[in-house]
């Protein structure tokens, strides 16, 4: 297309733009956002959110008035922008803006005139170089070579492309996007469940290379029925419906409807790396095959596309089968899974892949604040049963910090006193707090408590709460934390200090001395607390358990829904709540120690008055029940052990051994 | 081709009416909205927006392009691959370009060293990394089988001023027989360049070849085809290497100080630029940030007036001090761009907050580093500490416990360091083989999760909570047979039996280690679980640890054919084993200690109030196990285990600690299991040889120097079921046999 001497694309109103503007470099690929990214533009907020400009719609043309795009402002492109300008990364204030997207619609290179769009870039008022300009680009290139990056000469501008090749994706700067698909708005197609399918492959790529088809055509003599190998209707006109038939020996299917009858559908490269058949297959839950050397897959900086795909050279097309079929079929069916996930959370619309896009880019520039791993590629129901233990590293603590003993008290001063004569003995006690939970009475002056060895603090609450026993004071300087009513005083010092040993080997578990269960009421259907001497243990009361400082912070700041004020207004089950968060976080049961006595009054709570009757035992059944609800899925573990000094019972001289005094009665 | 543009812009003419309407003024009014939109907007922001239009846009892509992008006329997949190995050379190698997969075989990796010559100066860093490989499993000899090739000439230090410097790098490069212009080969650099413009070139035409470099730069940086390395000190251990120096998970997770940094100042020059700002941020309180001006002999040449007080300032710290002492560390680049701070600061589980534009940090292709450091940006310098001081606490509790399983998983050793290098090098060639980033980032970490085993998350031990999944309640029993089948009375068949009454048992594989024939099919009891009976490869030892594939479940019960062990043990057991998957969990423990007057460690079987081993004899572990001794451990180890006939049990805790860093777990069980073992006397029975205790002392030294450390660890408790010799009825007890002598 010859148009004569250079031409310059015009803003065709309002703006007074340079003429003739000047045509942008090429892409630089050494750019980086160290290099080539304004970052000072974005600067500190505390949201650690990007603004997003963009720039009003324009009209341009050469200077013979003929529009630099074929298409113009393309559907997708203008629901990408709304999307944008709907989110919370959107701004309309140019100055305070980060991130400038241009209204000029380069999703697909075939139909724009390459200079003129890139002259218009150039125009635009903020353009400096293409400095903090995105383009979004989805089908690059064009015949003959296509290349693997938009061709429209863009300065700095980063670049959203679908169909990135490793040569010209600039890492860490472009973004590498799926090339959407119009089906995924078209059609629906169901979740369906994981699982073996009707067909193990299915290819229904209609533009497949000759070399490839042969090969598959090859695949599918060997393999059969499992293979399903379809191409274009040859009975059909070519028109738009024609694009969702795919036919095999004249035995017409649908598509994309097919792609649900297959365990793997495989995505071969065509001209272009990016398919939109990408979209599709994870659309239908089919694991997608991908073979595509060099291609840098779509949002490959976040997501770990190993769970949702397999890639396979395309030099090994002909292995394929032996691949797939070495793959197990767990695997098969979480991969499923993963690759529906992706295709709801980041490919179904232009504005997931929009916004996708920009959290990417915002990642960048926040990195202290950037998504999770998880958050990224955890499909709801993982993320829903998985466990994050926070205390996730395998440290066995050294001995020496010791543990803070924490009683909580209202007004049973001798008996508390008892309890603190009786835990100073335990040779790891660091310190011993009183969390004094009377407001109407001081706690005893200060010479008549008893005199210990290590330091004794008094804390006075403001309310009478149970929770106040959870909560973590700054004078809890260790990790461990030995939560202890003041009425138990029939512990031993072995058997305290074994407890701490146990919970340095399990520092992210409860590790206490009464075990309880919780079981399923088949009549009631609903859940039941057990405190009987059962063969199982499920939870630990924390009349007497060591637990890790952090579990304080968990309980006071990250209980869910309204717990804390219902442990707070029935004053009781703290002890089961604690048990459920610690269960919920870390995914393991606690761990109960020896001693088999009866305690006093196990299931009082600090508080005189309440007693072990049966109506106290029903309440913490309806806690069960409540927490239950509230943390939507009954976290507790069960477990048949419990942790016993190594020689507990043996027949071996009992001064020989570390912990002599434990589980007499 | 022409006419087909010309085509498309005609006929744009009419999709363009659809702007023209709106630019000339015709805006849609917010009630009328599209019914072609799904997203919702949410229409409380007064500000404006992009606008609505009411008539329908044309797609982007035309229904018929997919046709158009036939390309079936023009190049062939195979000529593209071909023209894509000529264009991309040099800067722009990537393994399709670059590296010839078909010296690979199908599924092995493995890496050939060119022999040493005399004469030739090796460092001690550059030694340690050629013995690295040479002790690993990718090792060989035999260049024919290689797929990858490493130079026996040490490019390590390529700072034309450093005395370690090798010259005539070039023509010694150029005359190896095998070195085919690069194609296939890795060469590992710590320094390129020098004073003053420290460029990245090591001073040879490294031609296609791969790099292990450190400080590499994003823009030299190929990705996916070097390898960027951390700047590790000639110091630094070849095996074993320090652990973490985290002891504890203190809550609040914050030290002393907020962030520090304390090295040279350059003044001026490349890199100085950050290290000079830094006084800006530096409080002295919580935020001390230490520069000096000395270094090099003319320092006072370029002395400024702020030397003399940053000076006098630094002198007042001390480094380690503040290195233990500090929740944060700065990581600066220096004159390159990486440097030794990140490396201590990631031991020291202070959280690097790395200022290095444009460096790609180490294994940054495998390693998510987000989940452990902080990156900043030079440019923001000012903003550092108010960023640092809003990362929350519980971030802060993670990134710090995260720095130590990257430390003691990928950093801490030379060999670490290199095999996690060549393990990311396997992941490329054998690419369906490559783990996932759950693999590289989670505990136990890539070097111990080998992908040969499986490609599922789910078939190893350590994945089953970040997964949400769970172990099936089933186990394989593998009873280790080594005296022939005589009589019916043999603690064999009584074993068989009480195995196979287990609810939990699926099936039983009987390994016949014994130099006599298998016995006929009927000698063996009738049980309700299939029993396999395996001859064992060669009898030896090692061969009760191998993957077999009969092996279908999740845990293993590896057996002594002698053990005794009653129904209700196993069960108990193995219910014990689901809670801890990752664990060996069994019955006789033994110990392990220091004995300081010979310095080496000791092996103890007495009665001790804590272990560090389970015996393999009765003992549930995971399947994984078994592939991981096999493939993991070197040939020299096994074969020691397989030529004593002996400390086959050490050596699977060794592997196992080492994994977890966790002891194993003993479970109770009735007291006759030492009694009848010391008291059989049967010939075989090797617990009964005098030599076989010392044996099993020189495998627990020999074991752990291997490892450079000693993996063990202690354990003081022991588990039993809950109401284990409690004082309540024996009926209400469902492991009532175990307190029953």
């Amino acid at each position: 297309m010859d148009r004569g001497p250079p031409q310059c694309a015009r803003c065709s109103t309002g703006l007074n733009c340079p003429w003739p503007s000047p045509i942008p470099e090429r892409g630089d690929l050494s750019c980086r956002m160290h290099t080539c990214f304004d970052v000072y533009r974005c600067g500190y907020n505390p949201k650690n959110r990007i603004k997003v400009y963009i720039y009003p719609l324009q009209r341009f043309v050469d200077d013979v008035g003929v529009p630099i795009s074929s298409t113009g402002l393309s559907r997708e492109y203008n629901d990408l922008l709304s999307a944008i300008s709907d989110s919370d990364f959107y701004t309309d204030d140019v100055t305070r803006a980060c991130l400038f997207v241009p209204s000029i619609d380069v999703l697909n290179q075939n139909s724009l005139r390459i200079r003129e769009t890139a002259q218009a870039l150039a125009t635009l008022p903020r353009w400096d170089k293409g400095m903090n300009h995105l383009l979004f680009n989805m089908l690059p290139g064009g015949p003959p070579d296509y290349n693997t990056a938009l061709d429209v000469p863009r300065d700095r501008a980063l670049l959203a492309g679908g169909g990135f090749s490793t040569w010209t994706y600039r890492q860490g700067y472009d973004v590498s996007i799926p090339v959407y698909s119009p089906l995924s708005d078209e059609v629906d197609l169901p979740e369906r469940q994981p699982g073996p399918r009707r067909y193990f492959i299915l290819s229904s790529q209609t533009a497949i290379h000759r070399e490839y088809r042969v090969e598959l055509e090859r695949l599918k003599e060997e393999n059969g029925e499992a293979l399903l190998l379809l191409d274009k209707c040859s009975n059909l006109s070519q028109d738009m419906a024609s694009a969702r038939k795919r036919c095999y020996k004249g035995q017409m299917y649908d598509y994309p409807q097919i792609l649900q009858e297959s365990s793997f559908c495989v995505v071969l490269r065509g001209a272009r790396l990016g398919q939109a058949t990408l979209s599709d297959v994870l659309q239908a839950g089919c694991v997608p095959v991908i073979m595509a050397d060099s291609y840098i897959l779509p949002f490959s900086e976040v997501l770990d596309w190993k769970r949702a795909s397999v890639v396979i050279p395309e030099e090994k097309l002909p292995e394929m089968y032996m691949i797939l079929k070495s793959i197990p079929p767990r695997q098969v069916e979480e991969m499923q899974r993963q690759a529906r996930w992706f295709w709801e959370a980041y490919f179904r619309s232009m504005r997931a892949i929009g916004l996708t896009t920009l959290q990417i880019i915002n990642d960048r520039i926040y990195p202290y604040a950037a998504c999770t791993y998880e958050h990224w590629n955890n499909p709801p129901v993982v993320k829903w049963s998985s466990v994050n233990s926070p205390l996730f590293l395998p440290l066995i603590p050294p001995r020496s910090p010791g543990f803070t003993a924490v009683v909580l008290t209202y007004d049973r001063v001798e008996s508390l006193f008892r309890v603190i004569t009786e835990i100073a003995k335990v040779p790891s006690l660091a310190k011993l707090l009183v969390v004094w939970n009377n407001q109407n009475k001081s706690p005893p002056e200060e010479s008549l408590w008893p005199k210990i060895a290590v330091p004794l603090k008094v804390v006075r609450t403001k309310e009478n709460k149970l929770s106040n026993r959870f909560f973590p004071f700054d004078e809890i300087e260790t990790e461990a934390v030995l939560a202890i009513d003041d009425d138990i005083i029939m512990l031993t010092s072995d058997e305290l200090q074994f407890g701490y040993e146990v919970w340095r080997e399990f520092p992210d578990r409860l590790v206490g001395y009464p075990g309880r269960l919780h079981l399923w009421d088949h009549e009631m259907g609903k859940w039941k607390y057990e405190s009987e001497w059962t063969n199982e243990v499920s939870m630990v009361l924390t009349g007497a358990a060591f637990y890790h400082k952090y579990f304080n912070y968990l309980y006071t700041y990250k209980m869910p829904g309204d717990i804390k004020n219902w442990v707070d207004a029935h004053m009781n089950c703290e002890d089961i709540a604690m048990n459920f968060l610690v269960a919920n976080i870390t995914g393991k049961a606690p761990i109960k120690v020896t001693p088999r006595k009866k305690f006093k009054c196990p299931e009082c709570t600090a508080i005189d008055g309440l007693s072990l009757d049966q109506t106290h035992m029903v309440e913490r059944s309806e806690c069960i029940n409540k927490f239950a609800s509230v943390f939507g899925t009954m976290p507790l573990k069960v477990v048949e052990h419990r942790a016993d000094p190594v020689l507990y019972k043996d027949d071996f001289p009992e001064k020989l051994k570390s912990f002599p005094n434990i589980g007499s009665l | 081709m022409q006419a087909k543009k010309r085509y498309l812009i005609l006929f744009s003419a009419g999709a363009c009416l659809v702007l023209l309407l709106y630019l000339s003024g015709v805006q849609v009014p917010a009630s009328k909205r599209n019914p072609n939109r799904r997203d919702d907007r949410s229409g409380h922001r007064p500000n404006s927006h992009w606008p609505h239009f009411t008539e329908p846009l044309q797609p982007f892509i035309p229904w018929d392009q997919t046709e158009t992008e036939d390309y079936s006329a023009h190049t062939w997949p195979r000529q593209k691959r071909d023209v894509n190995s000529g264009v991309y050379k040099g800067k722009r190698c990537r393994m399709d370009s670059c590296f010839d997969f078909s010296l690979c075989g199908k599924d092995s990796f493995k890496v050939y060293v060119y022999p040493q010559q005399k004469g030739e100066k090796i460092s001690e860093s550059y030694q340690n990394i050629l013995s690295s490989i040479e002790g690993s499993r990718f090792y060989t000899s035999d260049p024919g089988q290689a797929c990858l090739f490493v130079l026996n000439l040490d490019t390590l230090d390529r700072d034309k001023l450093s005395p370690q410097y090798v010259h005539n790098l070039k023509t010694k490069i150029q005359n190896l027989s095998l070195w085919n212009n690069g194609r296939n080969h890795l060469i590992f650099n710590l320094y390129s360049g020098t004073w003053p413009d420290y460029t990245e070139d090591l001073g040879f035409d490294i031609g296609q070849a791969m790099l292990a470099k450190a400080s590499t730069s994003t823009e030299n940086f190929r990705p996916n085809f070097d390898v960027s390395i951390p700047l590790f000190s000639k110091d630094h251990p070849r095996t074993g290497g320090e652990r973490g120096y985290l002891k504890y998970n203190s809550i609040p997770p914050f030290r002393k100080y907020t962030l520090v940094f304390k090295g040279k100042r350059y003044l001026t020059g490349i890199g100085s630029d950050t290290r000079n700002a830094l006084y800006h941020v530096h409080n002295s309180e919580d935020v001390v940030l230490l520069t000096t001006c000395k270094h090099g002999k003319d320092w006072q040449k370029h002395k400024d007036a702020r030397c003399d007080r940053d000076n006098a300032e630094y002198d007042r710290y001390d480094y380690k001090e503040m290195l233990h002492n500090s929740t944060f560390c700065l990581v600066p680049r220096g004159r390159r761009l990486g440097s030794f701070r990140f490396l201590e600061a990631l031991q020291a589980a202070c959280i690097p907050v790395v200022l290095s534009n444009g460096w790609e940090l180490p294994f940054s292709e495998v390693i998510d580093w987000s989940a452990a450091a902080v990156i900043g940006d030079e440019r923001l310098l000012l903003q550092i500490p108010s960023t640092v001081h809003t990362i929350h606490q519980d971030k802060i509790l993670s990134l710090r416990q995260q720095t130590q399983f990257l430390w003691e998983a990928y950093f801490s050793s030379v060999e670490k360091i290199v095999l996690t290098t060549l393990e990311i090098i396997h992941d490329r060639v054998l690419q369906q083989l490559a783990r996932s980033s759950l693999m590289w980032n989670r505990l136990p970490g890539g070097l111990f999760t080998l992908p040969h085993y499986s490609s599922y998350l789910g078939h190893f031990p350590f994945y089953f909570g970040p997964l949400g999944i769970r172990t099936l309640p089933k186990f394989t029993a593998v009873i280790h047979a080594v005296t022939p089948l005589v009589s019916q009375s043999q603690p064999i068949l009584k074993l068989l039996a009480a195995v196979a009454k287990s609810q939990h048992c699926a099936q039983i594989v009987v390994l016949w280690n014994c130099d006599r024939p298998l016995p006929v099919k009927h000698r063996w009891p009738a049980t309700s679980q299939s029993v396999i009976v395996i001859e064992g490869e060669n009898k030896v030892m090692s061969s009760r640890f191998l993957p077999y594939g009969s092996i279908v479940t999740d845990a293993v019960l590896s057996l002594d054919e002698d053990t005794v062990l009653s129904t209700t043990e196993v069960d108990f057991a193995f219910i014990v084993w689901q809670s801890f998957p990752e664990r060996i969990v069994g019955y006789p423990a033994r110990s392990h200690f220091w004995d300081i007057n010979k310095e080496r460690w000791g092996y103890t079987s007495k009665w001790t109030n804590d272990y560090s081993m389970v015996l393999t004899g009765a003992a549930f572990y995971h399947r994984y196990y078994n592939y991981l001794y096999t493939n993991y451990l070197p040939a020299s180890l096994k074969s020691m285990v397989d030529q004593l006939s002996n400390c086959e049990d050490i050596l699977m805790n060794f592997l196992v600690s080492a994994v977890t860093k966790l002891p194993p777990i003993k479970v109770t069980q009735k007291k006759q299991y030492k009694e009848t073992m010391m008291g059989q006397t049967s010939r075989a029975s090797r617990w009964a040889d005098p030599d076989h205790f010392a044996q099993r002392q020189t495998c627990m030294n020999k074991f752990a120097s291997w490892f450079g450390t000693m993996p063990l660890v202690h354990s003081q408790m022991r588990l039993d079921p809950v109401l284990f010799k409690d004082q309540v009825s024996i009926l209400r007890k469902k492991y009532r046999d175990i307190e029953r002598l």
